[in-house]
């Protein structure tokens, strides 16, 4: 069993508080992600799980055990980096033994080889065992460097950024493997990005981090789908979350600056101005389309193509599969998905309807 | 306005080519984007036309004009490098006036330039700051004012959006082709991004070690990928590539799967195949879910992405394996058995020796 909690932790440096109030708890066997820009905190959670940072205020928990006082040595937990600190003059076996050989932990040379094995199998580097590092590619390295993190067995693994170094196409084969390997091995894993997409497509959960403070905790389904703040709404799903203020007239909810008239979501009470937000995939252009608006950018992606319509002064961003035979200036009628529509105060929390 | 032509364009460090012989026209108002990943020549490529980089050989004509042997500032061509290089000690309006007042433009047309150049970029209301005190995306916008304000010939662009955050790039993306549609200056754009490369281009030079991989519009390079290369290179994820062997009308794949190839594909398959060998090609979303589906895999891992779900499913054993773009509320726990089949309009083929995709109805 390893569970980890976090209880109101918070973390002041000289003049900067990093962590605000930070609690969240990390389930057995769960993949979590805590996502979040640059400068968020998420590092430094890291390193307060690790005992790397002491806490300023706050308790972390293991197994239900507050263990601020545990040097990091005794925590068990196995860090992966975005840099690969491997030795470069030993061999992939030695530097996947090397964190065993330590005299602290004693085991033995059979169990050792066994160990290496087994994280080798698992990463598809067994081939490469008797290689040395610096002959490696950036995706081997960095399957090494998880590997030196597997054969530890630790409670937790904490990723900071493991994939950001790599280029695209390894980052998404690696990203899937990732995967397949935490869900089959059942490995509790805190895992940091800032890239959304591995957050929504690896995480059991993910955290959401914003200035020192988390934002929501939930599923990637629960933070596409009900994103607590435009903050949140804005950070996942690519292109961009249409976000537009708006205010009710007479029963019905008009977009600023624009001729776009909807019906008032029943049962809810609307501030007097909001922001309404609609993911794109939610516009859906169709020739007998209850809106019209005029096709001002078109960006071909292949798998589909990002239309901007403008409508009045207002500019909507829309997805549609494939190629598109629209052409620049057309006038393009489309319908809104209603029930997928999302609400804002002008504070940017979410209204629930 | 220009037309820019590279006529066996080439560039080698002693023996070692940079950029091998290339010929490419780059159409009057037309925006061309080189992509390819780091080191495939494409920077050098582009700084030949600028003329910071000498050429080994070959010729590069403006208007038909020979330029190859111009200096830089003889050839009418504006730069945006990935860094903005603003002057910090100027206001935005400065920086942006720079290079009117250094040409001799009268005052009164500068002013009117810059006016009309700032509209367009909105950054109307950061004319007396400092470069200091603006974010990164606004002192591209300036960078980006700077150059265009001259009214190039011909304008270059060296990964400008490659320093900003993502959701930064997206808005600076669609910003940089609206200008593009409103100024219709000739565009020469470097990046290894194939995503920017398909939103921006109305044609695209895919590049690789040195060589010229494939010129196309995004829709070509995307459905028709000239090679392996291209068709694992454009696209998020690639193109599954799939080997197997072909016979009487079958590509045998592994997991024992029998792919039955459309009719329209067969007699090129049977003319171009030494040995039957072939290497089958489909696009994630061409990879239709259906019960009674011919193709089987078992769920590798499934990943929710917003809008859609991708799958990544295991033919055979776990070394093949392929992305299927689903449905957004598709589902399966792991190793689950996944029917489904290849949109027949969809399909390629690749000649694993050559690595050339295969052309219907003639042999390669």
């Amino acid at each position: 069993m390893s569970h980890v909690a976090l209880q109101g932790i918070t973390k002041r440096f000289k003049t900067v508080t990093a962590l605000r109030n930070v609690s969240f708890d990390i389930r057995d066997g769960e993949f979590f992600v805590l996502l979040g820009p640059t400068g968020a905190g998420k590092t430094t959670t890291l390193r307060v799980i690790a005992g790397l940072e002491q806490q300023t205020e706050g308790h972390v928990l293991f197994d239900g055990q507050i263990i601020d006082d545990l040097p990091p040595a005794e925590r068990d937990v196995a860090f992966v980096f975005q840099q690969y600190s491997l030795y470069p003059n030993m061999s992939v076996f030695d530097n996947l033994a090397f964190p065993l050989r330590s005299p602290l932990r004693r085991v033995p040379e059979d169990a050792i080889r066994q160990r290496v094995q087994h994280a080798a199998d698992i990463l598809r580097i067994t081939h490469l065992l008797d290689r040395k590092t610096s002959n490696l590619s950036g995706g081997e390295m960095q399957r090494v460097s998880l590997g030196r993190a597997i054969v530890r067995e630790p409670r937790i693994f904490l990723m900071d950024e493991p994939l950001s170094n790599l280029d695209a196409k390894l980052r998404e084969s690696l990203r899937v493997e990732l995967k397949h390997i935490q869900k089959t091995q059942h490995s509790t894993t805190l895992f940091v990005t800032h890239d959304q997409v591995e957050a929504l497509t690896m995480a059991d959960r993910i955290a959401v981090l914003n200035k020192g403070r988390i934002t929501q905790v939930g599923t990637p389904t629960d933070i596409y789908d009900q994103p607590a703040t435009t903050f949140v709404a804005q950070l996942v799903g690519v292109p961009r979350i249409n976000l537009v203020p708006a205010h009710c007239e007479d029963g019905t909810l008009v977009v600023a600056d624009s001729p776009l008239r909807l019906a008032r979501p029943g049962s809810c009470d609307l501030p007097a101005t909001f922001r309404l937000g609609v993911r794109p995939e939610h516009i859906i252009p169709s020739a007998d389309g209850e809106f019209v608006g005029q096709l001002v950018l078109i960006e071909p992606l292949g798998v589909e193509s990002i239309l901007h319509i403008k409508v009045g002064g207002a500019t909507l961003v829309c997805t549609v599969p494939g190629m598109t035979h629209y052409r620049l200036g057309d006038e393009v009628r489309f319908n809104i998905v209603r029930d997928r529509l999302h609400y804002f105060r002008e504070d940017g929390t979410r209204i629930q309807v | 306005m220009a037309t820019i032509e590279l006529r066996q364009v080439e560039k080698k460090f002693g023996a070692l080519h940079a950029v091998k012989p290339l010929d490419l026209t780059i159409k009057n108002g037309e925006f061309v984007v080189l992509l390819g990943p780091s080191g495939c020549g494409k920077t050098t490529t582009l700084r030949m036309i600028s003329g910071l980089e000498a050429v080994s050989g070959g010729h590069i004509y403006l208007d038909g004009r020979d330029v190859t042997w111009l200096h830089p500032s003889e050839r009418d061509i504006a730069f945006v490098f990935q860094f903005f290089a603003l002057y910090p000690h100027m206001t935005v309006q400065d920086n942006i006036r720079f290079p009117l007042q250094a040409q001799g433009v009268a005052a009164a047309e500068a002013e009117k330039r810059v006016a009309e150049m700032v509209k367009m970029l909105r950054i109307e209301h950061l004319l007396k700051l400092r470069p200091g005190s603006l974010s990164g995306g606004d002192r591209q916008r300036v960078a980006l004012a700077r150059a265009l304000v001259r009214r190039p010939a011909a304008f270059l662009m060296d990964e400008p959006l490659g320093a900003l955050d993502a959701d930064l790039r997206e808005s600076m993306r669609a910003e940089i082709k609206r200008l593009h549609i409103a100024n219709e200056a000739t565009s020469v754009y470097v990046t290894h991004d194939q995503i920017e490369a398909m939103a921006l281009g109305d044609r695209i030079v895919v590049m690789s070690a040195a060589e010229v991989q494939q010129v196309g519009t995004p829709a070509e390079v995307y459905h028709k990928p000239a090679n392996l290369f291209v068709a694992r290179f454009i696209g998020s994820p690639g193109m599954n590539l799939i080997k197997g062997r072909y016979a009487d009308g079958v590509v045998h794949l592994p997991g024992e799967i029998r792919y039955q190839v459309p009719d329209s594909w067969r007699g090129t398959l049977a003319e171009s195949l030494k040995d039957g060998e072939v290497i089958l090609g489909f696009r994630p979303e061409a990879g239709l879910l259906s019960d009674n589906g011919t193709l089987t895999g078992r769920v590798y891992a499934t990943d929710m992405q917003g809008a859609f779900t991708m799958l990544h499913l295991a033919l055979g054993d776990e070394t093949t394996l392929v992305d299927v773009r689903a449905e957004r509320w598709v589902d399966y726990p792991l190793d689950a058995l996944v029917r489904f089949d290849i949109d027949p309009e969809s399909v390629r083929f690749f000649d694993p020796r050559t690595e050339k995709a295969l052309r219907r109805g003639k042999a390669q």
